[in-house]
């Protein structure tokens, strides 16, 4: 007689590849992967038979040869002998300039906005509600396009600024001239200048940093850590005893003067932008290009950071803010302390995500000729060199990586003010 | 002495609020010069306002509807006394050429074709959107609107869309024939390859056999005529039909357990999601041929829809995980408990509550795939931003500049806000639906 006390033999058959909860899930995994690996070698293979049949060889040799175009608005000494990889390195540049800047003016923008929307005043909150559904519903590339136009056919030509009695006048002391060529602003020179340093030498990533700005950063850094280390002192104190020193002007001096110091002995001075024959000499130019991307992809993003904004305000129970005034908390002290950490956790994540939009989105700067890594390595070096495949796919691999760097940085601030869940 | 203690035996009159404190006055006090800073707010609001509209109204207010050309406008203008570029706005392009900025360069004689596509994109969401007012049979006609509208827009044999159709059947029939025999991955396997052996190379001869012995058809128009806000409500609507199976997909295997699976998913998702579409269009324009056996020549803006396909997927699949999160997790146990599996599980119990919570989120990627269908003007379609460039390069027109902006965006406007509001009363409508 038989015994169930055994456990029935473990054999393996064919058909519980399928039927066995516990090997179909590797089943259909592997048939997923065989896939995906056909539908590549599909693909690969379908492009080595074209790019045959065009008699092309992928290579990136391109990148090496002479670009033989120029870049108008540029962060580093360029010149149209410069190689490709130099003029994608230069565009990628421009790409972060303006989505930095985009990034600083729609956030201080969208806050402000976001607040105003819910301020008790009537014609405000309207006028801020108007502003936010005009800007998020007509797309992006109609507001660049749009601001482009305004600066080309509003603005003054700089023959305007000529003559005893100039029908345009520069704004500001006759320091900025905003033109039709785009705004001309002073920049900072040095008398005592103390030389740049040229990193990576004769190298595609070649970059000269000014020693004067080094300097002054570090100075002001150190003077910022210098004011911080004195008012933790302050705090210290307090908790000791009660009493909290006076530390303002001891702080306000530790910022200012060391700055001011270094300022004077390297001879800071402003080069203004002066009219020279039919245009303006001297300053910093910025192109009606880059100002039009600037302002626009602000103003958009801006409509939507408010919202971000408004709905993060909201978020918070009104019972926390009357909780704090219980307490006897200061009402800036309140906004510090009690609703600000709270709405952040909110507002941070979706900030992120229009952080992000905003950069994908400075892509369009093709369509008004500012040069960045679109209107550069995806633009002109693609229709020079007629190596499509290379320079898309590159672009792509860099957008991707601008993407998930910033991504991955402000994920990094989104853990350090989120909930700590219990 | 008199008694001087009085006592009231009546109530008083009721007496009307202050005259500051009610009406309009009172309004205001409250509302708008509540403080130093809100009064400072207010005057300088007000002032903001009257300058903009001081500056528009007068320009706008322009009687320049028939001219036929700037030159014309001008004139007219003259003739009543208005000189200069900023005097009055010039209508007359707008009068000329609005048919071409919602139509393109598509046949006037068919333009009933992309108005009927899109009045019955309309019915065929109604049970969707507005599933309360409307009978519950219409799910058939949405079920078929997807293989009716390429034939009105594109016309041609109607046997093409029929025979896709009948791939979808074939398909379904494969997969209960086999299942009474085999196990049901098997059958679904087998059913998609029935399939797609049925489209590549079955359907073609086959669609042209019928006609030739049937022809029933319209003349078919190239997609190169399509043009302005047709184009862009074609490549929006297209690209958002058919990345939500794809989005749904994409999210149940970036939910899933399967390790291969889901990084595949995930790579996918990320990938489009992290680069700008302006660099997938160009892949449109310039690669997607590349990728494709030699001799396939898809033309352009099937290329672009194809790739907006893929885009919107990404986001879509980022929708409906959120939809799929949402749900609480009682709902997953509730259907494991009841003995469904997980394909059975997804249709019965998880997908129609996922798919109701995401429909806000879905209407809001389209209409973020609607505004970015703009970019196509970039890679050279005529989309109403691409036409505005040649009616502007035209020699009646040459500079003509904000009426046609201003049209453009109005006409943007419409579109995007009241699908944005549409969506935001659903959400309302859903929120007390789970409370």
């Amino acid at each position: 007689m038989t015994t169930l006390s055994d456990p029935p033999q473990e054999s393996f058959r064919l058909s519980q590849l399928i039927y066995d909860t516990r090997y179909r899930s590797m089943t259909i995994q592997i048939i997923a992967l065989i896939g995906f690996l056909l539908l590549l070698g599909w693909l690969f293979g379908n492009t080595a038979q074209n790019l045959a049949d065009l008699g092309k060889e992928p290579s990136f040799r391109f990148l090496s040869e002479p670009a033989g175009y120029d870049i108008n608005q540029r962060l580093l000494e360029y010149n149209s002998q410069d190689t490709h990889l130099r003029a994608a390195f230069v565009g990628l540049l421009n790409t972060l300039v303006v989505a930095l800047l985009g990034c600083i003016t729609a956030t201080i923008l969208g806050v402000a906005i976001g607040v105003l929307r819910l301020s008790s005043n009537w014609v405000v909150s309207k006028l801020m509600m108007i502003y936010v559904e005009t800007f998020r519903n007509v797309p992006v590339l109609l507001w660049i396009v749009f601001v482009m136009a305004i600066m080309i056919e509003t603005m003054p030509a700089p023959r305007a600024f000529k003559g005893e009695n100039p029908a345009s006048e520069m704004m500001l002391n006759d320091s900025v001239a905003v033109t039709n060529r785009g705004v001309y602003v002073p920049e900072p020179l040095f008398t005592n200048t103390l030389g740049d340093v040229h990193l990576f030498g004769a190298a595609s990533m070649r970059f000269d940093v000014s020693l004067d700005l080094l300097a002054l950063m570090l100075v002001l850094g150190a003077s910022l850590w210098g004011a911080s280390w004195f008012r933790k002192r302050a705090d210290k104190i307090q908790e000791l005893t009660g009493d909290r020193p006076k530390t303002w002007h001891v702080r306000l001096g530790l910022i200012v003067v060391p700055t001011a110091v270094l300022l004077y002995v390297l001879g800071f001075h402003l080069g203004y932008p002066e009219l020279k024959g039919f245009n303006f000499k001297g300053g910093t130019h910025f192109r009606n290009s880059l100002i039009a991307l600037w302002l626009a992809l602000s103003l958009y993003t801006a409509a939507f950071i408010a919202e971000i904004v408004r709905a993060g305000i909201m978020a918070i129970d009104h019972g926390q803010s009357e909780a704090a005034a219980a307490l006897g908390l200061r009402p800036n002290r309140t906004m510090k302390l009690v609703i600000l950490p709270q709405a952040l956790r909110v507002i941070v994540p979706p900030m992120i995500s229009n952080y992000l939009n905003l950069t994908k989105n400075s892509s369009l700067a093709i369509a008004v000729g500012y040069m960045d890594l679109t209107g550069t390595l995806m633009g002109i070096t693609l229709n020079q060199t007629g190596r499509e495949l290379e320079t898309v796919l590159l672009t792509m691999l860099i957008y991707l990586a601008i993407s998930l760097s910033i991504s991955a940085v402000m994920n990094m601030y989104n853990n350090r003010v989120k909930m700590v869940e219990r | 002495m008199s008694d001087i203690s009085f006592v009231r035996t009546e109530m008083l009159p009721e007496q009307d609020p202050p005259a500051s404190e009610v009406g309009a006055l009172g309004w205001a006090k409250h509302n708008l010069f509540s403080g130093a800073m809100n009064s400072a707010l207010t005057v300088f609001s007000i002032l903001a306002i009257y300058y903009v509209l001081a500056a528009l109204l007068p320009w706008a207010w322009s009687p320049t509807w028939n001219a036929t050309s700037l030159a014309g406008c001008r004139e007219i203008l003259h003739d009543l006394g208005r000189e200069g570029h900023f005097s009055g706005a010039c209508w007359g392009v707008i009068n000329d050429r609005w048919v071409q900025l919602f139509m393109g360069f598509y046949p006037p004689e068919h333009y009933w074709r992309p108005i009927a596509a899109f009045i019955l994109l309309g019915v065929a969401l109604s049970p969707v959107l507005f599933s309360d007012q409307v009978p519950a049979k219409l799910i058939w006609f949405t079920g078929l609107y997807p293989f009716l509208m390429p034939w009105l827009l594109w016309g041609g044999s109607i046997w093409v869309p029929l025979m896709v159709l009948a791939g979808f059947v074939i398909a379904y029939a494969a997969y209960r024939f086999i299942l009474d025999k085999m196990s049901e991955l098997i059958a679904l396997i087998a059913a998609v390859i029935v399939a797609v052996v049925w489209w590549l190379f079955l359907m073609g001869p086959i669609a042209e056999f019928v006609f030739n012995i049937i022809p029933i058809g319209m003349e078919a128009v190239g997609s190169r005529k399509f043009g302005g806000m047709m184009l862009s409500l074609t490549i929006g609507v297209v690209a958002i039909g058919f990345s939500l199976p794809i989005g749904v997909v994409l999210a149940l295997g970036r939910q899933s357990d399967l390790l291969i699976v889901k990084a595949l998913c995930v790579g996918f998702i990320e990938f489009i999601r992290g680069v700008p579409l302006i660099t997938l269009l160009f892949v449109a324009s310039t690669l997607l041929n590349i990728f494709m056996p030699p001799g396939t020549n898809f033309d352009i803006i099937m290329r672009v829809i194809i790739m907006a396909t893929l885009f919107a997927s990404a986001y879509m699949a980022e929708v409906i995980r959120g939809g799929l999160a949402a749900l609480p997790t009682g709902q997953y146990e509730g259907a494991d408990s009841l003995g469904l599996n997980y394909w059975q599980a997804q249709r019965l119990i998880i997908m129609p509550q996922a798919l109701k919570i995401s429909i806000p989120g879905i209407v809001s990627t389209f209409i973020g795939l609607f505004k970015d269908t703009t970019l196509v003007s970039v890679i050279g379609l005529l989309d109403p931003l691409g036409l505005s460039n040649g009616i502007r390069a035209n020699a009646e027109w040459n500079g003509v500049v904000w009426e046609i902006y201003g049209f453009i965006a109005l006409m943007f406007f419409v579109f995007c806000f009241s699908m944005s509001r549409y969506s935001m009363y659903l959400e309302r409508k859903l929120q007390t639906g789970h409370r």
